[in-house]
């Protein structure tokens, strides 16, 4: 469905793509995942047709999107990161509209309705909240029945209910068959959504795997924290679990390959000194510990804004 | 859809989204009949020496030539670059919609409304100001009316193409049309202004569009009532606009 190899892209002397690779198959749903100016929305828009890349090759539904025609666009859709509805028309209206301009368009009603939006299918675009605007955007990127759909930041700035309702949606176009590229910064919605994520930093490709797999490559490190018991020093600790400790006002946290036995040491010694463990976790790290790690490095580098 | 049903299936939400919106009405549809309530009550009478006509009959093709402005450059040049700005054409331009059909149903929306407004301005006349509507000269006024909103609705795509913000839309058209409605005598009659400022106009289509306009209302127009010079000055001007919009027009935001 998509292929990308060794693409980049530079304004003037900054590299905002440097130089990726991306496979993406038919009836997946692929995330694309990064933080802000990490180069995520230059590539979505070089795939989309929208944007000159400035180096490597591209191919989307095989063809290059340089070179895209009307046939091509016939075959994708897009939900563009800010693109704001007409607010004179209804959303059965807009959908009609842009149903005109396909050779061969989904149902307008049952469109509408697919993406939530039956009851208010007659009501200006205007009235409807953000949400609802944002699953207008999928139902125009759906109705020309696109093999192919790019959903840039879908999500951003909704509440925790909207977001919940869009991956609805979103989830639903799996079973319609629809391949899906999906950019966001947020991880729970790559989790959420996702067959496979590629996570994006400073224009480079640090990690991808299928959800469980980015979570499992650090699964080995588990961190155990708790707070410092009332009358202990650092000094008081069993030495298994000062060494290599990170200790700070806000408590104690060490990361180990098996927790097992340091647990054993550390709830015996706890027992003998009759002191409790305030706080105590015992945490595997989440994608987002992940995501964090991978990016983080190139935040402290100052990577520039989104450029758009 | 064929390529002109596709064509009438955009003007026909173009129609819609206009009519829908109270803003665009009144200032495309309402002012220039308030204009023509105002200028014609209060000129009515007065004689326009060098013209040999009463006020009434002057200011019917002068607030013609201001409504077929409004409907065609000032609506597309201060429309585009808010849709552009709201990432509206972005979204359009991805759609297998052709470009051309785009600009298709916009010029036949802007024509339709000037065909509305002349007709809406040319009853009043007749039946508030007692205006001859013209019968002999009606071909010479339906040629020029198509002529003039052809060229200046290209001059609107031009416009909307160097206009880099929705907010600064409104300020540039206005600074642009106002100045010349009163230095071309849509506002005040010809016979007001120094012939110097007349000279000057007439470098712009406003000048030459609302002469052929004034040509064909003209009772004392003898002949068709053809100005095939003034239009060719309204038709060179539509080329240049549309050269310029060919060349410049984006569909993409300015960041």
């Amino acid at each position: 469905m998509i292929s990308v190899r060794g693409l980049r892209k530079s304004y003037g002397d900054f590299e905002a793509v440097r130089g990726i690779d991306l496979e993406v198959d038919a009836g997946e749903i692929f995330a694309f995942l990064g933080p802000n100016g990490a180069g995520k929305t230059t590539t979505v828009e070089i795939l989309e047709g929208y944007r000159e890349r400035s180096g490597g090759e591209v191919s989307v539904l095989g063809i290059d999107p340089q070179a895209a025609d009307r046939g091509w666009r016939q075959r994708v859709g897009f939900v563009l990161q800010e693109s704001r509805l007409v607010p004179e028309l209804t959303p059965r209206e807009t959908v009609e509209q842009f149903a005109g301009y396909y050779a061969s368009p989904r149902d307008v009603d049952e469109t509408v309705r697919l993406v939530g939006l039956g009851e208010k299918a007659d009501v200006r675009t205007a009235k409807l909240s953000g949400g609802q605007q944002r699953r207008l955007d999928v139902a125009l990127a759906l109705i020309g029945d696109p093999e192919l759909l790019f959903l840039d930041e879908p999500t951003t700035g909704f509440d925790p209910s909207a977001r919940r309702q869009a991956w609805e949606v979103i989830g639903g176009l799996r079973r319609l068959g629809k391949t899906v590229f999906l950019t966001t910064h947020y991880m729970e919605e790559a989790q959420a959504l996702a067959d496979r994520v590629a996570i994006i930093s400073a224009g480079r490709i640090v990690a991808t795997g299928s959800p469980e797999e980015l979570g499992g490559e650090q699964e080995s490190r588990t961190e155990i924290s708790f707070r410092m018991p009332a009358g202990v020093g650092a000094a008081d600790l069993p030495d298994a679990v000062r060494v290599g400790a990170r200790i700070d006002a806000g408590g104690v946290s060490v990361g180990v390959d098996d927790p097992v036995p340091l647990l054993r040491e550390l709830t015996t010694w706890a027992t003998q000194r009759g002191v409790g463990l305030p706080g105590l976790q015992v945490r595997r790290p989440s994608l987002e510990d992940v995501y964090l790690e991978l990016t983080e490095g190139a935040r402290a580098d100052g990577a520039g804004e989104d450029r758009k | 859809m064929t390529g002109r049903a596709l064509v009438r299936h955009q003007f026909r939400f173009d129609q819609k989204i206009f009519w829908r919106n109270p803003a665009a009405v009144f200032f495309t549809a309402l002012l220039p009949l308030i204009f023509l309530f105002m200028l014609a009550t209060l000129f009515k009478d007065n004689e326009i020496s060098g013209l040999d006509v009463k006020g009434a009959t002057y200011y019917v093709p002068a607030i013609i030539t201001l409504a077929v402005i409004s409907a065609t450059t000032v609506k597309l040049a201060t429309n585009l670059p808010a849709e552009r700005e709201a990432g509206q054409l972005k979204r359009v331009r991805g759609t297998p919609l052709p470009p051309a059909t785009f600009v298709a149903g916009r010029v036949g929306n802007s024509l339709v409304i000037s065909v509305i407004m002349v007709a809406l301005i040319s009853v009043v006349g007749a039946l508030v100001y007692g205006v001859t509507i013209p019968t002999h000269t009606m071909p010479a006024m339906l040629v020029t009316l198509a002529v003039g909103a052809f060229s200046f609705s290209c001059l609107g795509f031009a416009l909307a193409a160097v206009i880099p913000t929705a907010e600064a839309a409104p300020a540039v058209t206005n600074a642009t049309v106002l100045p010349l409605y009163f230095l071309s005598g849509v506002f005040i009659p010809q016979n007001e202004i120094p012939d110097g400022v007349l000279n000057f106009a007439d470098a712009f289509p406003i000048r030459h569009f609302f002469e052929a306009m004034f040509t064909a209302w003209d009772p004392n127009t003898t002949g068709s009532g053809f100005e095939l010079g003034h239009l060719a000055v309204v038709v060179a001007w539509g080329l240049l606009g549309l050269a310029i919009a060919i060349r410049l027009f984006r569909w993409e935001p300015r960041r």
